[in-house]
């Protein structure tokens, strides 16, 4: 089985630009990809693309073809949906399609265009994330559903508002420097515990911005990248997917995350590690609450554990464990479609040593990108490596 | 009125807020005592296509909930409001709970299910009462 290996990254800044469309932006970071790559757009034999609200936002369905185009790729392309984690869907397709001889050359990625339609437009377009008839038409919002994740989980295992602040104080500080970040300004505990309420118990800075960016990934064959002397120092090794039911109340638990649980498990059985071997991790903290959840179904906390991990300091840049050096979701920003592969493409950064927060991670070797869709009903964990460490 | 924004009429899912509108609140039970809501053509736990109407307790036991004050559109004159979820038996149920101070919330308060209007919409919907 030939192995995966990621020859180019491309990330556009994450921010607010709400006049720019969506094949503008995969085409900006799709063309920053391939020139990082260094791999003929003619080599290519698919796009893999992941985006989630495109309907809503700019009227626009069927949008494999149309980003092939933007991205100047002649190759049969296909878009992917899982909510917030539809790019990681469409890299877990690639992944496997690379490793069973299918393909040896393929762009993934995403991009999403939130911000034109405004703050309770792109409210509205994110709950159709969560089940229409048992939750949205009771008033259930996105964050609305991980404010009653967060309050299960304080009223379950302890914690409060304090050690979830701590979670978006460090993710704003490791986006400093960050110049991709939506947010590259540091806050404080009482910024986020004195920001006005979203969905009590969350704030509105315990949650991430609303945020439109592409991102791409050009991941070509071991042999490939070999064949053409292309150099890819970068390795996917593993690729797990998990499902949860759609509707948090047919859940077993309202404050754990099974979904994520099962894709880890996967991922880690794939490239042949533990949860012990991972050096850093970029998890998926839509909101606080979310980053606590995933350090425990990801296995690095007991369950009950998680929430105190920032407030510790063991998940900062200086930290045993950093999480979300890129400054996560919550700073760097979550343009839905666009999030997944921006995760693996900040990981590659990180260890290609070419990332900002390079240093934090000098030594280490394997990366983790855990991305979620909904409140968990998808996951998908990849497990990111440096060849040769 | 349906709460479907088409306007449609969504079998099983209206069956349901009918039946809790008359005061004939009703879950779905699988032959292997699987709780579940509709609509179901099987059982999401085991499969089981045998389901049979069965009625929901009266007393609910709430689990968690919030205080949303940034909105859809479909609830924007409707903030603040709390949004639940509470236990009925084997399956839990999600509404608004409507008459309950938020200090006043805690988890295991019992509750009755119930229906109401969207201030915002007038559309209907799942709301617990404090029992």
């Amino acid at each position: 089985m030939t192995e995966v290996r990621v020859a180019g990254v491309g990330v556009t800044e994450f921010g607010t630009v709400p006049e720019r469309t969506g094949r503008d932006l995969f085409g900006a970071a799709s063309d920053e990809a391939f020139a990082d790559a260094d791999v003929s757009r003619s080599d290519v034999e698919s796009l893999r693309y992941g985006n989630f609200m495109g309907e809503l936002a700019e009227r626009q369905g069927h949008q494999g073809p149309l980003m092939a185009e933007a991205a100047g790729v002649r190759a049969p392309a296909t878009r992917y949906e899982s909510a917030c984690a539809s790019s990681s869907a469409a890299l877990r397709s690639a992944v496997r399609d690379i490793r069973n001889g299918e393909e040896d050359v393929v762009l993934v990625g995403g991009a999403e265009r939130m911000t034109n339609l405004g703050t309770a437009g792109a409210t509205e377009a994110l709950a159709i994330a969560a089940d229409e008839l048992w939750e949205v038409r009771q008033g259930v919002t996105f964050p609305g559903a991980y404010a009653l994740m967060a309050q299960a989980y304080f009223d379950e295992y302890g914690g409060d508002r304090e050690d979830l602040a701590h979670v978006a104080v460090k993710n704003h500080d490791h986006a400093v420097g960050n110049e991709l970040a939506h947010y590259q300004d540091p806050i404080d505990v009482e910024d986020v515990l004195e920001a006005p309420p979203v969905s009590e118990p969350l704030g509105l800075y315990d949650s991430c911005p609303i945020s439109d960016g592409a991102s791409a990934l050009v991941l070509v064959s071991e042999d490939y990248a070999e064949a053409n002397g292309v150099d890819a120092p970068v390795a996917i090794t593993g690729s797990g997917q998990g499902g949860d039911d759609m509707a948090l109340q047919d859940r077993e638990y309202l404050a754990r995350t099974p979904a994520t649980d099962r894709a880890a498990e996967e991922a880690y059985d794939d490239a042949g590690i533990t949860a012990d071997d991972v050096d850093f991790v970029e998890v998926h903290d839509c909101f606080t609450i979310a980053e606590v959840l995933a350090l425990e179904s990801l296995g690095f906390y007991e369950v009950g554990e998680g929430i105190g991990a920032a407030r510790r300091g063991e998940t900062t840049a200086d930290g045993d464990l950093p999480v979300n050096l890129s400054g996560g979701l919550k700073a760097k920003g979550h343009p839905v479609g666009a999030t997944g592969t921006a995760q693996v493409a900040e990981i590659t950064k990180l260890l290609r040593g070419d990332h900002v927060n390079s240093d934090a991670v000098a030594g280490g070797s394997v990366g983790l990108a855990h991305n979620a869709g909904g409140t968990v009903a998808s996951c998908l964990v990849h497990v990111v490596e440096e060849v040769g460490a | 009125m349906s709460a479907d924004p088409t306007g449609a009429r969504d079998e099983g899912f209206d069956d349901f807020v009918d039946a809790v509108a008359a005061g004939e609140g009703y879950y779905l039970q699988c032959e292997n005592g699987h709780g579940s809501v509709p609509p179901r053509q099987v059982c999401p736990d085991c499969g089981s296509s045998a389901l049979s109407e069965t009625p929901l307790p009266d007393a609910g036991e709430l689990q968690t909930y919030t205080v949303t004050h940034v909105a859809t559109p479909a609830f924007s004159e409707d903030t603040p409001y709390v949004t639940a979820i509470a236990s009925f038996g084997p399956v839990r149920i999600t509404g608004q709970l409507r008459d309950a101070e938020p200090e006043e919330l805690e988890r295991g308060m019992p509750v009755e299910l119930t229906t109401a209007q969207s201030a915002t919409t007038g559309r209907r919907l799942l709301a617990f009462d404090p029992r």
